[in-house]
């Protein structure tokens, strides 16, 4: 089997994996960071959004050895330690989620956004860009405020 | 996914040897279209060739009278270009309505074109605008180079390395998209090129993208909305699926014709 190097979260990984095993599987299962969620693995929902090489793209749609020397963040990734990212505290605190399934996606997809488009971001802007994010309990509203808040608090945090 | 084999390559032609090579292979350029296919096992192949290493594929290249695009460029960087929101802005906001953010970061121009697909918006971009498709072995008019469903007029081993696009007086895209896969249900590319009007369709037609000839000859005559509703349109050539029947399909190629029409004369104002 290839071997496929890649940092993960700032930690450098070397496991073997079959040619054909997507990011998200990789992540998932000979990492066991299962915070990346499979919803619809059509290209769709967006619950598997992760980072690579500072991009949030969807991981159900990139083959683990395309990854080869990149910098790939996962939702695990993105808090310091016990304290949480301003997205992921913004979400907590705008009620940005019900079951949940979606929200690492969410959260992925709302940190590429501020990184392209910047802090000050308006409701219009957000709802178009989370485009290729499906939440199937429909609780769009505080989604859109809460990365509207978490886009806001990252401007007082540059290292975010 | 059926499994297969994995390469990488850095340059065009070192995947055009190796596609040789290997006899049986796929390229693998930014994946958005590929791997949902080969997840379906609609695709299968024994080896996958990665391009993603190809840094002299990417980039935008802004001519006098032309624009030219490398075929690895991603649609977000299309999309957000400074450069070409004043050069060609249709199609910066072409690339721009592509998919989703997070398929724009990975999808690319290049691949979308060799693909082909009948819903894709690129087709309709080198199409409406006359382009000229850049491969490894020359050069190919857009009039000779999209064939039919998933169809190019790409040889054996043959790879996209760019387009190069002419700068018309005024262009407009227009598209109505399928809300689920943001595809075009019917996608109308209008543009005043220095050569003449073209009408591109995509979406819409049972064996892909295709110029509207009809139309462009009543929008010559009269640059109007209005002149569109003489214009006759085949609809026994167009889709019928359980998104949307032929005749409704027409019905959109005609409301996103004259939306792109307007769009233009708005602009000249």
């Amino acid at each position: 089997m290839p071997l496929v190097n890649m940092t993960v979260n700032g930690r450098p990984v070397a496991r073997e994996v079959e040619a054909n095993t997507l990011l998200v599987l990789f992540l998932r299962e000979t990492l066991r960071l299962t915070g990346t969620h499979v919803g619809c693995d059509t290209t769709q929902c967006g619950a598997c959004v992760v980072h690579v090489n500072g991009r949030a793209v969807k991981s159900c749609t990139t083959l683990a050895l395309s990854c080869e020397d990149a910098e790939v963040v996962t939702i695990e990734g993105l808090s310091d330690g016990e304290a949480l990212h301003p997205m992921q505290a913004a979400f907590r605190e705008h009620h940005g989620l019900q079951c949940g399934y979606c929200t690492p996606g969410m959260i992925m997809s709302a940190v590429g956004m501020v990184r392209r488009l910047g802090t000050d971001l308006d409701r219009d802007t957000i709802r178009d860009e989370l485009e290729g994010n499906i939440c199937r309990c429909t609780g769009y509203q505080n989604i859109v405020e809460a990365i509207r808040a978490g886009a806001l608090a990252m401007a007082d945090r540059p290292d975010a | 996914m059926y499994p297969f084999d994995y390469h990488r390559c850095a340059s065009a032609e070192e995947a055009k040897a190796l596609l040789a090579e290997l006899g049986d292979g796929r390229l693998l350029a930014g994946g958005q279209s590929l791997l949902p296919m080969m997840k379906l096992r609609f695709v299968m192949t024994g080896n996958v060739i990665d391009l993603r290493d190809c840094e002299e594929l990417r980039g935008i290249d802004i001519g006098s009278g032309a624009v030219t695009i490398g075929a690895m460029t991603r649609h977000v960087d299309v999309a957000s270009s400074k450069e070409l929101a004043t050069a060609l802005p249709v199609l910066a906001e072409l690339a721009g309505g592509i998919g989703d953010p997070l398929v724009r970061a990975q999808g690319t121009m290049g691949g979308s074109i060799a693909n082909n697909d009948p819903a894709a918006d690129y087709p309709a971009a080198c199409l409406g605008l006359g382009a000229t498709i850049l491969t490894t072995a020359g050069e190919i008019a857009a009039d000779d180079f999209f064939l039919g469903v998933f169809e190019t007029a790409l040889a054996e081993g043959e790879l996209v390395t760019g387009v190069r696009y002419p700068v018309p007086a005024a262009a407009a895209y227009m598209k109505f998209r399928h809300p689920a896969s943001r595809f075009a249900l019917a996608g109308v590319f209008v543009a005043r090129a220095m050569d003449g009007l073209r009408i591109a369709v995509t979406g819409a037609g049972s064996q892909g993208v295709f110029r509207w000839h009809e139309a462009e000859a009543a929008l010559t005559a009269d640059f109007a909305p209005e002149a569109l509703d003489g214009a006759e349109l085949d609809t026994s050539d167009l889709n019928s699926d359980i998104h949307a029947d032929a005749d409704y399909r027409g019905h959109l190629v005609r409301v996103m014709a004259a939306r792109a029409v307007r769009k233009i004369l708005a602009a000249n104002r």
